[in-house]
Parts: structure tokens; C-alpha cells; sequence
């Protein structure tokens, strides 16, 4: 804890919870969409999310999130008409999901060039949020760090792969947390891996080149 | 390196080593962040910069909240304040309120601010430091160099108890936010780091047991004027110290009374809009006029 994390956020209001916590999701999805401009957007919200939503402004802020705007951006408060101005459909709708924090939202993004995501995660307090699932496969990570996420799939030898071009080639990298997703044996599997510090320049792409990898993509701390 | 674990032990670094808190602080931070001290100021002057930004915008006459349940309390003290030449409390603390709801206000209208510590709180350091910056021509470097003394304080009431109202009420808000800005407001005013530490004790003892129920949820009801009364304790904790009385239950029991408390407290009265004002028939009602009728 620095002194920072007591003088700030610096965020647009009312909430931390509500609404910097929101935006944070939204950029994870953002991520997850890879630069694809969103088409539809569709978000379930649960617990204390579907009562609020409104008046904390949590449905502008996911959706400036999804736009890639941060926590402290203006354009927040005008996130729907950015999005409408943008030609994005959006729909919000309070739902239920059993056992899910109370601050969670699931966020379902078809891009303009067909490609889709899910994003669910909850919004944990203080603007921090645990995401915990992308494409309907577990992950657990909190965007504190820098995040890789790997699809690929799943082969032997793999994890292995990855882990030795990490030891191999950028020998500075440290792994915090490393978390296997793997739905179906032999299907498609995700591999979530918290590093400390910044990647190394090529990191990613050289992971992209890895036989039997679908996609990498880097959460950066939000 | 400080472990930021209880008051005393910045108050012994701070006489071991003839400095400020906020000296100390400023230069324990930089090392444990790997950034220089110049750094880690103007990033602490950056913060600084935007609190003066949010009472701008929260001063507006026409300003509302995003639900349309408050709006404009900022505009109505200060003109209130020129009106009657400072009320009954005078021109520095009535104009002291009006910057405290004008942050809080532009928190309730999603405009930008700085949590300090969190966005319920968000108008009490503004109300006492942009005050004595503005009002009191206090020089912007020791403004900025007593936030650092405000956060330590803040970063021990985190790890002996906790900041937010969902967990300990708003005693750990707007309780937390006045001991804060009583300690800064002490260092500003030339007292000691014991001062400091006694009008931080003196604030959270004054704020023990006030519970987190915002009518509908919402950060508005009572918060925004929660704001106003955590400016008033700040300043006249801090004024007590500096007189020479002191708090007879040291700041870190304060601190820990306040945990205790916090976890006394039922969820109806943590931030659940369960209990409290937020169940009153008007509470009640108010909620429905933002989100209609109950569902459930």
C-alpha cells in the first residue's frame, strides 16, 4: 500500500465500486476484443449492480470501458450517446446469477467483424475488481498486474512451451500467479499468467508463434 | 522502511530524525515505489491540481447529481456566505463548507475527483486544503507536502482498521477523511507531529459509530453533507491540538476502537441501504422516485 492508493483514485464519480470498478471491467472486455470495434453489446447485471446501475452511472461506465476509456476519464458521463454516435447497440439487463458477487456484471460483445466475447467479473471494492470468466472459461485475476491470457489447444507439452520461451528468451520475467482453464481434454483451453513488471518487448508476439496457441492477448494493469 | 502499522511509529521516526511526518513520508514512499522524490510530489500535486478543478465544478448553480435527488448545495453556501458576509461561522468556514459540498457534489454528478480516501469522502481534504491554498494564501508546496502526512495517517487507519463503508460504516468514510485532513491541517499550521496525531484522534473519536446509510444507495443522501461536518471536526480537532489539549486515548487505539466498532455494527447500517435514513418512509420513497417501484 503507497500513498496513492489512499490519495486516489483519481476517478469519475459517485463510486468507487460502482463506477471506477465498472470501467475497469469494461476495459478488460475492451481487451479481450483485441481492438475489434464493438457492434452489440449486451450486459447482465447481478446483486447490488441490477438495483444501482442507474444512479451510480455503472451502465456508462461499463460502456466507456468497453470503449477503452479509463477511470478517470470525462468522456464517462456521455458514454451512451459516444457509444450510440458510434453506431453500438447496447442493452442492460438486470438479472441473477447465482452465487456471483454482489457487484457483477457479464458482458457479451459481437464485434463489426463478427467476433464475440464474454467478460464476467465483479467489482471487489475501492475501484478493484477479480475477473472471472472470458469466453465461458474460468480465469481469476484481479488486473492488478500485467495479465497474459493464452488460448490454445490443449496438447502436451504446452504449458511448457510457453513457460520456457519465458525462462529461455526473457529471462527477466517472473510469473505471480498462473491459472489453467481447460473445459473439454483436447478442446480449447486458456492459460491465465500474472507477471511481475512489464513484458518484454516481442513477448507476446513470439508466444502468438507457439504451435497450437489460437491467441494471446496482454491485460495490461487497468 | 516504514511499516505504517501505527501512528507511534511515525511519530518516533519523525523525532528520531528531526523531520516532518510528511518529509519522512515523502521520502520513505519514493524509495519504497523505486521513483524520486520530485516524482512522487508532482504526482502528489497532480492530485492537488484536480481537488481545485472539482470545487470549480461542483461550485456551478445549475449543478445536479446524475439521479436529480441533490444538486446545487455548493453554489447555495457560497452565495450564502457572501450574502450574509460568513454566516454564523464565518467566511473561512462557510466558504470551507462550500468547497466540501461543491467535491461532493461533483462526485454525485460523475465529474472527476480524487478519493481521499474513497469517493463518499472525496470533499473533506478539498474543503480543508483548498481552503487554506486559496483563502489563506498558505504556499502550494506545503499544501501538497501535508497531503503526504494526511495519507500516512490514512495507510495506518487502512491497516489497523479499514476505509470503507461497506465494511466499517462511514465513521471509516468521512471519520477516516476528517482525522486525515486534522493531522494535515496540524503540520500546515506549524504544530508538532504529537499535535498532529492528537487532532487525527480527536476526529475519528468524534466520528465513532456513524453508520453508512445512503438513501437509495446512492452517494448523495447524507453523504454530501457528511462532507461538510468532517470538514468542521477536522478543523476544530485540529484547532484543539494545536491549544495544547490533548486526546486522552492515544490515536492508535482510536484507530482500533474504530474497527471494533465497525464490526459491531449490523449490516442494516453498512452501506446495505437496509436501515438508517435510507429506510425512513422518505428514504423510501426517494428511492422509488430514482428507481421505481421495488421489484422484489
Amino acid at each position: 500500500m503507497n500513498v496513492f492508493d489512499i490519495i486516489g483514485p483519481t476517478m469519475i464519480g459517485p463510486s468507487s465500486s460502482h463506477t471506477a470498478g465498472a470501467v475497469a471491467l469494461g476495459r478488460v472486455a475492451n481487451k479481450v476484443m483485441n481492438q475489434a470495434s464493438p457492434a452489440k453489446v449486451r450486459i447482465e447485471l447481478s446483486g447490488s449492480f441490477a438495483h444501482t446501475y442507474k444512479g451510480h452511472g455503472t451502465d456508462r461506465a461499463l460502456m466507456a470501458g468497453i470503449m477503452g476509456y479509463k477511470s478517470y476519464s470525462a468522456e464517462i458521463r456521455d458514454a451512451l450517446d459516444i457509444a450510440q454516435q458510434r453506431g453500438i447497440e447496447y442493452e442492460f439487463v438486470p438479472t441473477d446469477i447465482p452465487g456471483a458477487h454482489p457487484n457483477t456484471a457479464r458482458i457479451y460483445i459481437k464485434g463489426k467483424n463478427g467476433e464475440e466475447c464474454t467478460v464476467q467479473g465483479a467489482s471487489i471494492g475501492g475501484g478493484n475488481i477479480r475477473v472471472d470468466y472470458i469466453n465461458g472459461m474460468r480465469v481469476d485475476f484481479t488486473g492488478e498486474h500485467n495479465t497474459i491470457l493464452v488460448l490454445h489447444r490443449d496438447k502436451p507439452g504446452l504449458i511448457a512451451a510457453v513457460t520456457n520461451l519465458m525462462k529461455e528468451k526473457y529471462k527477466e520475467v517472473n510469473i505471480g500467479n498462473f491459472r489453467l482453464s481447460r473445459p473439454v481434454k483436447g478442446g480449447e483451453a486458456m492459460m491465465t499468467i500474472e507477471i511481475d513488471g512489464m513484458p518484454p518487448q516481442g513477448m507476446i508476439d513470439d508466444m502468438r508463434g507457439i504451435e497450437n496457441v489460437i491467441n494471446v492477448l496482454l491485460i495490461r494493469s487497468v | 522502511m516504514l511499516l505504517y502499522q501505527a501512528i507511534e511509529e511515525l511519530l518516533a521516526a519523525a523525532a528520531a530524525q528531526n523531520k516532518k511526518i510528511s518529509e519522512l513520508v515523502l521520502a520513505d514512499q519514493a524509495q519504497q515505489m523505486e521513483k524520486t522524490e520530485q516524482e512522487v510530489y508532482a504526482q502528489m500535486e497532480q492530485s492537488f491540481d484536480v481537488m481545485c478543478d472539482s470545487v470549480l465544478q461542483g461550485q456551478g448553480p445549475n449543478q445536479r447529481s446524475t439521479s436529480g435527488l441533490t444538486g446545487g448545495e455548493g453554489f447555495k453556501m457560497m452565495f450564502y456566505s457572501e450574502r450574509t458576509a460568513g454566516g454564523l461561522s464565518g467566511v473561512f468556514m462557510t466558504r470551507a463548507m462550500s468547497r466540501a459540498l461543491a467535491v461532493s457534489g461533483c462526485n454525485a454528478a460523475m465529474g472527476k475527483i480524487v478519493a481521499t480516501p474513497t469517493a463518499g469522502s472525496c470533499g473533506i481534504l478539498p474543503g480543508c486544503l483548498v481552503s487554506l491554498y486559496e483563502d489563506k494564501k498558505m504556499p502550494k508546496k506545503d499544501i501538497v507536502m501535508s497531503i503526504f502526512t494526511a495519507a500516512a495517517f490514512g495507510i495506518v487507519i487502512a491497516q489497523r482498521a479499514c476505509l470503507a463503508g461497506a465494511q466499517g460504516g462511514c465513521q471509516a468514510e468521512c471519520g477516516s477523511a476528517a482525522g486525515m485532513a486534522a493531522a494535515a491541517l496540524v503540520e500546515l499550521q506549524g504544530g508538532t507531529p504529537q499535535q498532529a496525531a492528537d487532532a487525527c484522534a480527536i476526529a475519528i473519536a468524534n466520528q465513532l459509530g456513524l453508520v453508512c446509510d445512503p438513501v437509495a444507495g446512492l452517494v448523495e443522501i447524507p453523504c454530501i453533507k457528511r462532507n461538510v461536518s468532517g470538514v468542521m471536526i477536522a478543523f476544530s480537532s485540529a484547532d484543539m491540538a494545536l491549544a495544547g489539549i490533548r486526546s486522552e486515548i492515544p490515536v492508535d487505539e482510536c484507530i482500533d476502537s474504530m474497527d471494533e466498532v465497525g464490526s459491531a455494527l449490523p449490516a442494516s447500517l453498512r452501506e446495505t441501504a437496509l436501515g438508517g435514513l435510507a429506510a425512513t418512509p422518505t428514504g423510501m420513497k426517494l428511492k422509488e422516485q430514482v428507481f421505481g417501484p421495488a421489484q422484489h
